[in-house]
């Protein structure tokens, strides 16, 4: 049974066609890594999902509940949470703020701003600094936490590695590991290959809007991705 | 006009050259008004022209220049005031109520190093404290009386028909120079830099588009237009209080034409001034309720109806009858919709 | 010593230019809209705040306390009629439809009410004229430093919510980022609501106060709202404290103009916004945007 099932989702940006019918499941406990250029459409994807885009068309199944229609806020308590692309903290608000925020409107469950701090420990040093002040790794952290504070059922991270140093992005894998470990239920669109077909236990590579090439992570050999990545063996419909 | 790979451009349709010649045409018979109609048709006539000034110059402001000024009747008051003061020193009455709204451009003209610098609602009701201040200023002249206010006592050298029917002549005349003006502004380059301006500033700017000078070239227009609507206001009704001229309600019937008519549009204006000088004439005796209906019309409009008459009815059909924007067509195809929203 | 007294109650009157204001200052922080109806809506709360005085002869301040829910709803109402659909459409639309609202505001308290002036004045006795010295010159008016404490305690509250309470984050992270604020669950047409609810009733106490210190009419309402966009402006857009400033500015220069000319007290403060207005302009110019 899927815990996230996106049917034949059709999102738009204005009149330029961002997804493509894309029909994706992910069990529960399953980690997907969506990879692909940029402008494939991955973003607009999460966003989709989370809710804060319309679709076009198409639908989104959460646990067999139809969401679609279901307003953005209001899927946070559901259970689907976004670590939107660039962090997005409110960097005029404290970290502390950030989690609170965020700790109001979720589910109740394991995770507590306690715990967060207990999984990023340099967090603990900066609880009171505001936001915009935090270093990049820092604030993805801060991101991460934030979606985790309200207990996400299917978390979904979006380009976490991006501007990070290696060390940082380190970390953030490490904290991931640590969540597939705990039975998470993952979507992580990333653009560092080797990051993503290492932690993923499925991949689906995203093209010009459509799914091009999905499969078991494992089955899976890094030119068979690459491939499809750049669009070598498949071109998509125009 | 130019034209590549299967499109061509162009500013003229058949129908828009249709319609300007009927404007054209109108402005000719209007100008024999006064010889065949009666002295209450050629002042309501030209209250019709002073409405349609204003409607036309708000517009300009805010349609275009997407500046939303709650303050033009700084530069009505302004250019009545002017008039009084020049007749005062012995310019000929006519002269004085010519010049009355240059003097209100030069104001704008001023102004606007500072006023144009203003964004959003600072500009808003910036212009309007400006013209609480002109207001206060113009107080401070003896002549003015304060808010008891004074006369134009030098148009009394004229029998009343004559100085319904100059007054009229004038305000036609004023009309058309401003409609004119603002038409051949918008079919110019003016014309794409406020579209540009509109549809993104920073990214016009990015272009070269010289954003301050074209916003500068509609507030000094529209100061001048509403200076000149102000002195019109003035040879119609002779006196002039300070707080009939400076006051917002002004601003409110700019609003209410350029809305209902339809902001950004061309010929919006024009109708919405129509528009409100038939409620005026059937409404405006019932008072308050009368304007509780404008004020109430204007909220429906900006939010249900934000393209106004015009707008709306120029989408639907897919027309345009002046010729300020671009129409983009398939070579060998019947029509296309107008591309550019300009105009 | 005239001019110190006069600086005394310049100060006393930015009390209630910043009671006044910070509805219009909240608002515009938070959804960036300014009300053009701000005024208007302040001259409604204290004719209906006249309106059970007169009928039931209770004190004004116990009035406020009904009429505070009143405008509360009616703050809730506007901005999920109207003032949300206009934050959707762009910048010119709220300016539009809260202009259009001012006059029909105006216009109905006329139908209701007249255009007679009133005040609130009679129903407080005393506290309307009683004033504590200091020293030979300087008085004190009760009712002006009542004005100015509830101003200080208003904008605290104010204050205070927005950085302790779950609304007050929630605002605050709206105010931010709309966008990110639903994904991490808020709801944001109800919290842009209840916002508006706020400032609505802090311009009813505001436009109470106004019925005690001075008197009102039915189209008393703009120049209310240009002397709280003149005290906002003046002491620096979207703080809070800073309108408290921007009001005592606007107070002092107002009462100095007074004792230079008869029509100083309007052109002066006028001018002092035009230049505080000049200057942030300059600022910017120098900080490197045109």
């Amino acid at each position: 049974m899927s815990l996230l099932r996106i049917e034949n989702l059709d999102a738009r940006h204005g009149q330029l066609q961002a997804v493509r019918g894309i029909s994706l499941e992910v069990r529960e406990g399953e980690t997907l890594a969506l990879v692909g250029a940029n402008g494939a459409g991955k973003t607009t994807l999460l966003r989709a999902v989370a809710g804060a885009h319309r679709p076009a068309g198409g639908r989104v199944w959460l646990d067999g509940a139809d969401v679609t229609e279901v307003p953005a806020f209001r899927r946070l308590a559901l259970g689907i949470a976004l670590v939107p692309e660039g962090r997005r903290l409110f960097t005029g608000m404290t970290v502390e703020e950030n989690l609170l925020v965020a700790r109001a409107h979720g589910r109740p469950g394991p995770w507590t701003v306690e715990r967060v701090l207990d999984a990023f420990p340099m967090l603990r040093a900066r609880i009171k600094a505001k936001a915009g002040s935090l270093s990049g790794g820092e604030q993805q952290a801060t991101a991460i936490g934030r979606a985790l504070v309200a207990n996400p059922r299917v978390l979904l991270l979006d380009e976490v590695s991006l501007g990070l140093a290696p060390v940082a992005v380190d970390r953030v894998y490490q904290c991931l590991e640590t969540l597939i470990a705990g039975g998470a239920t993952i979507v992580l669109v990333e653009q560092d290959l080797s990051r993503a077909l290492r932690v993923a236990t499925r991949v689906a590579c995203m093209l010009e809007g459509s799914v091009v090439l999905e499969g078991a992570a494992g089955q899976m050999t890094r030119e068979q991705v690459t491939e499809a990545y750049f669009g070598l063996n498949h071109r998509a419909e125009a | 006009m130019s034209a590549r790979a299967g499109l061509s451009i162009e500013r003229w349709t058949p129908l828009s050259a249709a319609a300007v010649a009927a404007l054209a045409a109108l402005a000719v018979v209007l100008a024999f008004g006064p010889l065949f109609l009666g002295a209450n048709a050629v002042d309501r006539l030209t209250t019709l022209f002073i409405y349609v000034m204003l409607g036309v110059m708000w517009n300009a402001l805010a349609g275009y220049g997407g500046l939303v000024s709650v303050g033009q009747q700084a530069f009505f008051g302004l250019g009545a005031y002017a008039a009084i003061r020049l007749a005062s020193f012995g310019v000929p009455v006519y002269a004085a109520l010519a010049l009355g709204g240059v003097f209100a451009g030069l104001v704008a003209l001023a102004m606007s190093p500072f006023a144009l610098r203003l964004r959003g609602g600072e500009f808003a009701i910036g212009m309007w404290v400006i013209a609480e201040v002109c207001h206060l200023l113009v107080n401070l002249d003896p002549l003015i009386n304060g808010e008891t206010g004074t006369s134009l006592i030098s148009l009394n050298a004229f029998a009343p028909q004559a100085r319904r029917d100059y007054t009229y002549w004038l305000a036609l005349g004023a009309m058309t120079l401003l409609v004119a003006v603002v038409f051949s502004l918008l079919r110019g380059r003016l014309g794409s830099s406020v579209q540009a301006i509109r549809d993104s500033e920073e990214a016009a700017a990015s272009l070269g588009v010289r954003v301050l000078a074209a916003k500068r070239i509609l507030f000094v227009v529209a100061g001048a237009g509403c200076g000149m609507a102000g002195t019109l206001y003035l040879a119609t009704s002779i006196s002039f209080q300070p707080a009939g001229y400076f006051s917002v309600q002004w601003t409110a019937y700019m609003i209410f034409m350029a809305l209902v008519g339809g902001l950004g549009t061309f010929e919006g204006p024009i109708i919405g001034a129509v528009v409100f000088f038939v409620l005026e004439s059937a409404f405006g005796a019932s008072g308050v309720w009368y304007l509780v209906g404008l004020g109430a019309t204007a909220v429906v409009f900006a939010l249900y109806l934000p393209r106004g008459l015009w707008g709306t009815l120029e989408t639907r059909l897919g027309i345009r009858l002046l010729p300020v924007g671009y129409r983009v067509r398939a070579r060998a195809e019947a029509s296309a919709a107008p591309a550019a929203k300009s105009g | 010593m005239i001019w110190v007294n006069q600086v005394i109650q310049g100060v006393l009157l930015g009390g209630y230019y910043a009671l006044i204001a910070c509805g219009l200052s909240f608002m515009f922080g938070v959804m960036r809209i300014i009300n053009l109806a701000h005024g208007d809506l302040a001259i409604l709360a204290a004719f209906l705040v006249w309106a059970i005085v007169e009928h039931s002869g209770m004190s004004p301040f116990l009035a406020l306390a009904l009429v505070l829910p009143v405008m509360g709803a009616l703050g809730w109402l506007l901005q999920r009629v109207m003032l949300e659909r206009s934050l959707r459409a762009g910048m010119l639309v709220p300016l539009l439809t809260t202009f259009g609202l001012a006059i029909v505001i105006q216009n109905l308290l006329f139908l209701a009410f007249g255009a007679d002036i009133r005040s609130l004045a009679p129903a407080i006795g005393d506290l309307a004229f009683n004033s504590w010295s200091l020293g030979s010159h300087i008085y004190i008016g009760q009712l002006a430093g009542l004005i100015f404490l509830v101003a200080v305690l208003m904008l605290g509250g104010l204050q205070l919510m927005l950085a302790r309470t779950p609304l007050g984050r929630s605002i605050r992270a709206i105010a931010e980022d709309p966008d990110t604020a639903e994904l991490v669950g808020i709801d944001s047409r109800r919290v842009y609501a209840a916002a508006a609810a706020i400032a609505v009733m802090t311009v009813a106490v505001g436009g109470t106060f106004l019925g005690m210190r001075a008197t009102f009419s039915p189209y008393a309402g703009p120049i209310q709202l240009i002397f709280a966009f003149e005290a906002v402006v003046i002491g620096g857009l979207g703080s809070m404290w800073g309108t408290l400033a921007g009001g005592i500015v606007l107070g002092v220069a107002q009462n100095l103009g007074a004792l230079i000319a008869p029509n100083g007290f309007l052109i002066v403060g006028h001018a002092v916004f035009l230049l505080a207005l000049g200057a942030r302009l300059l600022h910017q110019r120098r900080k490197g945007g045109a």
